[in-house]
C-alpha cells in the first residue's frame, strides 16, 4: 500500500515549524561541547542556566507559533510535515508548553539541590541530558505517525535510563537504572510488537491511515487488532506507571535524583499519556460506530478499568509506605489513572471534553508534583534521608516551606482550595456526563482512601517534633520552585476559569486532534 | 430599603474573618495576647453584621431579599459536536444568599465563634497558627450557611474540614492524632459521597438552555436557586423521560436515581449529624479536641449536617423525604433513645456531653420527619437551642478541666462551694439540656415533638422516653460534679474569671431569651417556611 506514496522532503519553511526541537537540539549539542572545551575549575553550574535559557527560549517559539496559528481561531487547520508524520498543532504545542515548563522547573530544581549530592559526578550530564529527553516528548506528542512515535519514545527512554543512574556513587541509583532500563525494554518490545500488528492488519503506519482502514480489517482480523492494541496499551502502561503495570516505579523513583524522579513522574508519564490520547482517538474511535463496534467499545472499556485498577491500587500501596518518594510514585500511579479516565470516555454528543479534562489535570499534576518533589528535595538533604520521619516537625524548622508543602497535599488529595480540586471535579464531572457511574464512585473513593498518607505528611510536619530543630536552608533556586508551583496551585484552584476558556479557544477536536 | 441592601452585607460576613487572618499573620507570633484580641476583634465583625442583619430581616419580611451573585467558574465545554449551540459551559456561581433557616444559623456561628475566641484562653502554644486555623474555620462555617451554589458550598464544606483536623490534631489532648485522623475519615468518606451526588444533581438537574434571541446557550449551573427550581419544574429536562420529549435525553433524572440521590444525601449528612451508626468519630472529637473547638464542633459543624439535609435532601427530593418520614424519624428515636441511654452510663463527663449531643440531634430528625410547620420550626429551633446550650457546656467543662485536670465524674465533687458562680451555670445549662420551660431547649423539643405528634403517635411516645432520660443523666452529673463531698484538693481553686464570664453570661443570656420570647427565632423562620411542603409538594403533584 505504500508504493505510491512519494518522500516529500522537509523544505526551508517546515524548518521554521521545527524551529522548537532544533532549538532544544542546538543547545544540547553546544552544551556537549561547552562541557568539553570548558575547564574544570568552571562551575557546571553554569551549563544548568544554559539549559535552563535554552528551555525558556523553546518555550517562547512554542508560545509564539502557536499564537500565530490560532489567529483564524480554534479551527485553524494544522500543519502537517513529511506526509503527516509529524503535526504542529494546538494538541501538541499545549502539551509542548506543559513539558517544556515542567522540565526548566525541574532544571531550577537540579540547580538548587545539585551542590548538595555528592554521589553525581557529571553535573553537566545532568542537566543537558534533560534536552533529548524532552525533545522525545515533544516528538511523541506532535507525531502522527507510529515510528515517529517510536522513535520519540525512544528518544525520551534512553536518555531516561542514563539520568536515573545519574548518582553514580550511590548503588541504589545503578540499581534503579537497570531496573528502568529492563522494565523500559520490555515497554519498548510491547509497543512495537502491538505496532507491528496494527501495520498487519491496515497496511499503514500512519495514523489518519489506520483510523480510516481499521473498520475494514476488523471485519477480517478482529482477535489481531485486539491483540495490536492491547500490547500497546500494555507498553505504554509501563511507561505510564499505570497499574498492573507500575511495580517499577517505587523503585526507579527511589533511587534516581529528585529532580529526574519529577521528571519522569510528570513529563515521561503525560507525554506516553498524550500518545495513548493520540492513538484512541485516532484510530479505535472510528470503529465505534462500524459493525464490529464492540471492539472499539471494548479498548476504550480496558482503559477505564486500567484506570480504576490504578487508582485504587496506587491509593491502597500508599497507605503503608513510610518512604516520601516511593509514597509519591505511587500517588503517581494513583494520578496516573485519573488522567487514563477522559481518555477512556471516548467522545459521545454529550460529553466531548476530554481534552480540557486531561490537560487541566496534567498542568496541575505538574505543579502539585514538581512542588513536592522540591520540597522533598529540600527535606531530604538537611534529614539525610528521604523517610516519612524526616519531616517531623517541619513547622518549627521551615514554617513557610511546611506551608507550600500543605497546599501541594491538599492540591494531590483533591480538596479546595487548589488546582488539583477542580482538575479532579472536571474529570468527575466528565464522567458522570459520560453516564459512568461506577468510574466516578471509584475516583471519589480512592480519593478518600488517599487523605491517609498524604495527611500522615501533614501529620509529620505540624504534629510532631523532629530530633532537629535547627532551621532547614532552602535554596533560592529550589525555593523558586516551590513558590512558583504553589501560587500556581492556589490560582487555578481559586480560578480554574481562564485557562478552562483559554484552552477551549485554541483547541478543536476536528483540526487538532483528528486527523481526518 | 434600608442601608443593608446597599452593602454586600452577606460578603462581608463571610469575608471578615479573613481579613482577622490576614492581620493575624502579620502580628509577631509570641505575642499571644495580641493574637488573642486581634482574632477576637475578627469574630465581633460578623457577629454584629449579623445581629444588625437579623434585626433587620425580622422588620421587612416583604422586602427584597439578601442575594448576592459573582459569576466564579466559567467552564467552557467542547461544543464542536452540538448543532447550534453558541454556549456550552459549566457555570458555578459565588452566589450568597440567605432565608429563615439559614440566618439563625449564620447568627449562631458567628456567636458561638465569638465566645469561642474568648474561651481561645486556655491555647498554651502556637496562637499564631492557632488563630489562623480558626479563623479560616468561621469562614467555611459561615460560607457553608451563606452558599448558595453546590460547588460553593463543598468548598466551604471541605475547608471546615481541612481547618478542624489541624485544630484538633495539633491543640488536642493526648489521643488527638487519632481523632484527627478518624474525623478526617470520616468526614471525608461524608463529603465524597456528597460531591457524588452534587455532581450527579448538576449533570441532571443542574442542566438548562438559555434561549437569547438566535442564540441558544447549554449550561450546566451549580446554582442552588437553578437546581431547585429544574427540580421542581414538571416540564424541565430533568422531569421529562425520553418517551414524553419524543427524543433523547441525557437529563432525565429517572425515580431510582432520585432514590439513589436522597439516600446519598442521607449518609453524606447523616455522617456529619451524626446518625447513629455513623457517630463514633464524633465521641473521639469530643474528648479530644481543645475546649474551644469543641464548644464550635458541637455548637455549629453538628448543625452543618441537619441543614445540609434539610436544604438538599428534604427540600430537593420532597417526595423521597415524605416517603422515608417514618424512616427518619426511626433514626430520630434511635438516636435519642441510644445516646441518652449511654450518656447515663459514661464516667467522663465529656463523653457524657458527646452522647447528650446525639441524643438531642435525634430530636432534630424528629422534626423534620414530622414534614409539617411545626416539626421543621422546632428542628431549626432544636438546632440553635442545641448549638447554645452545648457550646456553653463545653465552654464550663473547659474552664473545669483548666483547674481540676480532670473531667471524670469519680474524681470531681462538690465544686459549689469553691466555684458557685460556674457551677450556678452549669446547673442552669444542664437544665436547658433536659428541657426545663422557660429556657431554649424546651420549645424546641415540644416542637418538634408536638409536630411528629401528628402523623407518627407511637415513635413521639418513645421518643419522649428519651427526654425523660435526658433528666436522669443530666441531673446525675452535674449534681455529682457540684454537689456532695468536695475533695480536698479542689478547695483553694478560684472561681470564673471575667473573661471566661463574659462568654457564659452571653450564651446563657441568649438561652434565656429563646426561652422565655420563642418567637425571635420562630417568627423568622417561619417567614421563610410558610407552606414549604405544601408548595413542594404540589408542583410535583402537578406534573
Amino acid at each position: 500500500m505504500y508504493e505510491g506514496v512519494s518522500f516529500i522532503p522537509l523544505t526551508w519553511t517546515d524548518m521554521l515549524y521545527l524551529a522548537p526541537e532544533f532549538t532544544l537540539a542546538a543547545v544540547f549539542l553546544l552544551l556537549i561541547v561547552l562541557d568539553l572545551l570548558l575547564p574544570k575549575s568552571v562551575s557546571r553550574l553554569s551549563i544548568g542556566w544554559l539549559t535552563f535559557a535554552g528551555l525558556l527560549v523553546t518555550l517562547g517559539l512554542v508560545v509564539w507559533r502557536m499564537l500565530d496559528m490560532n489567529k483564524a481561531g480554534a479551527a485553524a487547520d494544522a500543519v502537517h510535515l513529511l506526509s503527516n508524520s509529524y503535526r504542529i498543532d494546538d494538541f501538541a504545542s499545549l502539551l509542548k508548553i506543559v513539558f517544556l515548563t515542567g522540565t526548566a522547573f525541574i532544571v531550577l530544581l537540579a540547580l538548587g539541590s545539585v551542590r548538595d549530592d555528592d554521589a553525581i559526578t557529571d553535573r553537566a550530564e545532568y542537566f543537558y541530558l534533560l534536552l533529548p529527553a524532552v525533545i522525545g516528548a515533544m516528538m511523541m506528542s506532535s507525531s502522527g505517525n507510529l515510528v515517529t512515535l517510536y522513535i520519540g519514545l525512544e528518544l525520551l527512554s534512553l536518555t531516561s535510563y542514563v539520568l536515573v543512574g545519574m548518582r553514580r556513587k550511590s548503588s541504589l541509583s545503578a540499581e534503579a537504572a537497570f531496573k528502568y532500563l529492563v522494565t523500559g525494554g520490555i515497554s519498548s518490545a510491547l509497543v512495537l510488537f502491538g505496532m507491528s500488528y496494527l501495520y498487519g492488519v491496515t497496511g499503514s503506519v500512519d495514523l489518519a491511515v489506520i483510523g480510516k482502514a481499521l473498520p475494514g480489517a476488523l471485519v477480517d482480523f478482529q482477535a489481531l487488532v485486539y491483540v495490536g492494541f492491547l500490547f500497546m496499551l500494555a507498553g505504554f502502561g509501563i511507561k505510564i506507571a499505570t497499574a498492573p503495570f507500575h511495580a517499577w516505579a517505587p523503585d526507579v523513583y527511589q533511587g534516581a535524583p529528585s529532580p529526574v524522579s519529577a521528571f519522569l513522574a510528570v513529563i515521561s508519564k503525560g507525554a506516553a499519556l498524550a500518545v495513548i490520547f493520540r492513538i484512541m482517538f485516532n484510530t479505535v474511535l472510528f470503529a465505534v460506530g462500524g459493525e464490529d463496534a464492540n471492539v472499539s467499545n471494548d479498548i476504550f472499556f480496558i482503559v477505564l478499568v486500567l484506570a480504576a485498577a490504578a487508582m485504587l491500587v496506587g491509593t491502597t500501596t500508599a497507605l503503608r509506605q513510610k518512604n516520601v518518594k516511593r509514597l509519591l510514585a505511587l500517588s503517581g500511579v494513583a494520578n496516573a489513572g485519573y488522567m487514563l479516565v477522559p481518555i477512556g470516555l471516548s467522545i459521545t454528543v454529550v460529553h466531548s471534553s476530554n481534552f480540557s479534562e486531561f490537560i487541566y489535570y496534567l498542568i496541575a499534576y505538574l505543579l502539585m508534583t514538581i512542588g513536592a518533589f522540591a520540597v522533598l528535595s529540600v527535606v531530604s538533604r538537611s534529614a539525610g534521608h528521604e523517610e516519612l520521619k524526616g519531616f517531623s516537625g517541619m513547622y518549627y524548622r521551615a514554617p513557610w516551606t511546611a506551608a507550600a508543602m500543605v497546599v501541594f497535599v491538599l492540591s494531590l488529595a483533591g480538596l479546595p482550595v487548589s488546582g488539583g480540586f477542580f482538575g479532579k471535579l472536571f474529570i468527575l464531572l466528565g464522567a458522570a456526563n459520560a453516564k459512568i457511574y461506577w468510574l466516578a464512585a471509584i475516583i471519589v473513593v480512592s480519593s478518600v482512601i488517599s487523605y491517609y498518607f498524604y495527611f500522615g505528611l501533614v501529620r509529620q510536619m505540624f504534629m510532631r517534633s523532629g530530633s532537629d530543630d535547627s532551621d532547614i536552608r532552602v535554596p533560592a533556586a529550589t525555593g523558586a520552585v516551590i513558590w512558583l508551583c504553589a501560587a500556581a496551585t492556589i490560582a487555578l484552584g481559586l480560578f480554574p476559569g481562564p485557562l478552562m476558556e483559554w484552552i477551549d479557544a485554541v483547541f478543536s477536536i476536528r483540526s487538532d486532534l483528528m486527523f481526518q | 430599603m434600608s442601608i443593608l441592601h446597599d452593602i454586600p452585607v452577606l460578603s462581608l460576613i463571610l469575608l471578615s474573618p479573613l481579613l482577622g487572618l490576614i492581620v493575624v499573620l502579620l502580628l509577631p507570633k509570641h505575642r499571644s495576647s495580641w493574637l488573642k484580641t486581634a482574632a477576637f476583634i475578627a469574630t465581633l465583625i460578623p457577629l454584629a453584621l449579623s445581629l444588625w442583619l437579623y434585626s433587620d430581616y425580622d422588620k421587612q419580611q416583604s422586602g427584597a431579599p439578601f442575594d448576592e451573585q459573582l459569576n466564579w467558574v466559567e467552564v467552557p465545554l467542547n461544543k464542536e459536536l452540538q448543532n447550534g449551540v453558541s454556549e456550552f459551559m459549566f457555570k458555578f456561581q459565588y452566589a450568597l444568599g440567605i432565608d429563615g433557616l439559614s440566618l439563625p444559623l449564620v447568627l449562631l456561628t458567628a456567636l458561638v465563634t465569638a465566645m469561642a475566641a474568648l474561651a481561645a484562653f486556655h491555647v498554651k502554644k502556637r496562637w499564631k497558627s492557632f488563630f489562623v486555623w480558626f479563623l479560616l474555620l468561621e469562614t467555611g462555617m459561615l460560607g457553608v450557611f451563606l452558599a448558595r451554589d453546590v460547588f460553593l458550598f463543598f468548598v466551604f464544606f471541605e475547608i471546615t474540614l481541612i481547618a478542624m483536623y489541624f485544630l484538633i490534631g495539633i491543640w488536642g489532648y493526648h489521643n488527638r492524632e487519632r481523632a484527627a485522623n478518624q474525623f478526617l475519615l470520616y468526614n471525608g468518606i461524608g463529603s465524597a459521597i456528597m460531591l457524588l451526588a452534587f455532581v450527579l444533581l448538576v449533570n441532571t438537574a443542574g442542566f438548562r438552555i438559555e434561549q437569547i434571541g438566535e442564540q441558544a446557550n447549554f449550561i450546566y449551573s451549580g446554582s442552588y436557586a437553578d437546581i431547585a427550581r429544574n427540580m421542581a419544574d414538571p416540564n424541565a429536562w430533568v422531569n421529562m423521560s425520553p418517551e414524553q420529549l419524543d427524543m433523547f435525553n441525557p437529563f432525565q433524572m429517572t425515580d431510582t436515581m432520585q432514590w439513589v440521590l436522597f439516600i446519598m444525601l442521607l449518609v453524606a449528612f447523616g455522617i456529619k449529624l451524626p446518625v447513629f451508626p455513623f457517630h463514633t468519630w464524633m465521641l473521639k472529637v469530643h474528648t479530644e479536641a481543645p475546649p474551644s473547638v469543641v464548644m464550635i464542633h458541637s455548637g455549629v459543624l453538628l448543625k452543618m449536617g441537619a441543614y445540609g439535609l434539610l436544604r438538599f435532601g428534604v427540600m430537593l427530593f420532597p417526595e423521597q423525604a415524605r416517603d422515608w418520614a417514618v424512616v427518619l424519624a426511626l433514626l430520630g428515636v434511635v438516636n435519642i433513645l441510644y445516646g441518652a441511654v449511654l450518656a447515663f452510663r459514661q464516667q467522663e463527663f465529656k463523653l457524657v456531653l458527646a452522647y447528650s449531643s446525639i441524643s438531642h440531634m435525634g430530636i432534630v430528625l424528629l422534626g423534620l420527619a414530622a414534614f409539617n410547620e411545626i416539626g421543621l420550626q422546632g428542628a431549626v429551633f432544636q438546632l440553635v437551642s442545641h448549638g447554645l446550650i452545648s457550646a456553653l457546656l463545653f465552654l464550663i467543662v473547659g474552664s473545669m478541666y483548666e483547674r481540676t485536670g480532670t473531667t471524670e465524674l469519680s474524681k470531681l465533687g462538690g465544686l459549689a462551694r469553691s466555684m458557685p458562680f460556674m457551677s450556678g451555670v452549669l446547673l442552669t445549662a444542664g437544665l436547658a439540656s433536659l428541657g426545663l420551660p422557660g429556657l431554649s431547649g424546651f420549645v424546641g423539643e415540644f416542637l418538634s415533638l408536638l409536630g411528629l405528634f401528628e402523623s407518627m403517635r407511637w415513635l413521639t411516645a418513645a421518643a419522649v422516653l428519651g427526654v425523660i432520660l435526658t433528666a436522669v443523666y443530666v441531673l446525675r452529673s452535674v449534681l455529682k460534679i457540684t454537689f456532695g463531698p468536695q475533695h480536698e484538693k479542689y478547695s483553694p481553686l478560684k472561681d470564673a474569671r471575667l473573661i471566661e464570664a463574659i462568654p457564659m453570661i452571653v450564651l446563657l443570656a441568649f438561652i434565656l431569651l429563646l426561652g422565655c420570647y420563642p418567637s425571635v427565632l420562630t417568627d423568622t423562620v417561619q417567614y421563610s417556611i410558610g407552606g414549604l411542603f405544601e408548595q413542594l409538594l404540589a408542583t410535583r403533584a402537578g406534573g
